[in-house]
């Protein structure tokens, strides 16, 4: 048995999946999923407050593999991608599922999850302070990312990030990220 | 001075930062990949702007989305309309948000309390 990076995939049973995408994250892939969901969500007739919320989080996902994901593995089965990442969108009744996943060498593991980590244990009054913090004093990095995507994905989902590690070989994990975008009130 | 003016694309606003009126607007939305690559010809034209600016100034923003990466240049662009605001000009910024859009206005007032020019805050109904 190989790895298989879209088990965990299908161990998430709830909802009907609207798009999957796995391959190379691109400028152009960005802006084929943006407007492949965008459509979608106005096909389904979906509230604007809602369809923004999906929007928006799906421009932060998509562009935090774009800046952060690390190389794949040598032995990994895609080399093709320079960037590669995995998306699932899945409808649930009362909202939607975004999961990312890419590979992530394991020396970058621990700051990674302890940013989520902080993230996940602050209040919602926190993360908005958080991201007003980050954006009045942390530079955009030379990786062009600002720092401020998950806080973001926090602040307007209102949810806590689901996230998993799951150890590839020594050198490398596959970090997946499970994002629950609803309509709550906040 | 000429105007800063950028047609709209799927992922960049439209600009328009006319001198003689006084009258700038960032239109659309910000969801660039690179938004240090797009907002730097912006910074460049407001700091020659700064220079010998009119003694009243209305910037409106009115943006669908933006990205997390732009919102970092949109403080950046207010931080100079800040600076020409310090040196005794009039600077307006009306923040534009849709109707039931928490988040767009909650960005606003971000950088309405980091900033410090005149907000207003305005809902578009339709």
């Amino acid at each position: 048995m190989g790895f298989d990076i879209e088990s965990y995939l299908s161990e998430q049973k709830n909802g009907e999946v609207i798009l999957y995408y796995k391959g190379n994250i691109d400028s152009d892939v960005i802006n084929h999923v943006l407007d492949t969901v965008e459509d979608k969500l106005v096909s389904l007739n979906e509230q604007a407050r809602l369809r923004k919320k999906v929007y928006n989080v799906l421009v932060e996902s998509l562009q935090n593999l774009y800046h952060h994901v690390d190389k794949v593995p040598e032995d990994f089965e895609d080399q093709s991608a320079e960037k590669f990442g995995l998306l699932m969108i899945k409808k649930l009744d009362d909202g939607y599922k975004i999961i990312t996943g890419n590979f992530i060498r394991k020396e970058n593991i621990e700051k990674l999850e302890e940013k989520i980590k902080r993230i996940n244990r602050s209040s919602q009054e926190e993360i908005k302070e958080l991201y007003k913090f980050i954006l009045n004093h942390q530079r955009i990095t030379n990786k062009g990312g600002g720092g401020l995507g998950l806080v973001d994905i926090a602040r307007k989902t209102g949810n806590k990030l689901e996230y998993h590690f799951k150890e590839y070989n020594k050198e490398h994990s596959f970090f997946y990220l499970n994002i629950l975008v609803n309509d709550t009130e906040k | 001075m000429e105007p800063f003016i950028s047609e709209p694309t799927a992922k960049t606003p439209s600009v328009r930062f006319d001198a003689n009126a006084g009258i700038f607007e960032i239109k659309g939305r910000s969801i660039p990949e690179n938004s240090v690559e797009f907002y730097k010809p912006i910074l460049d034209w407001l700091e020659k702007y700064k220079e010998n600016p009119l003694s009243k100034t209305e910037v409106n923003i009115r943006l669908e989305y933006f990205n997390t990466s732009s919102s970092k240049c949109i403080l950046d662009v207010f931080k100079k309309l800040e600076a020409i605001h310090k040196a005794k000009n009039e600077v307006q910024i009306n923040w534009y948000y849709e109707e039931d859009d928490e988040d767009m206005l909650e960005a606003g007032e971000d950088y309405e309390s980091i900033i410090r020019v005149p907000f207003k805050m305005i809902e578009i109904t339709d």
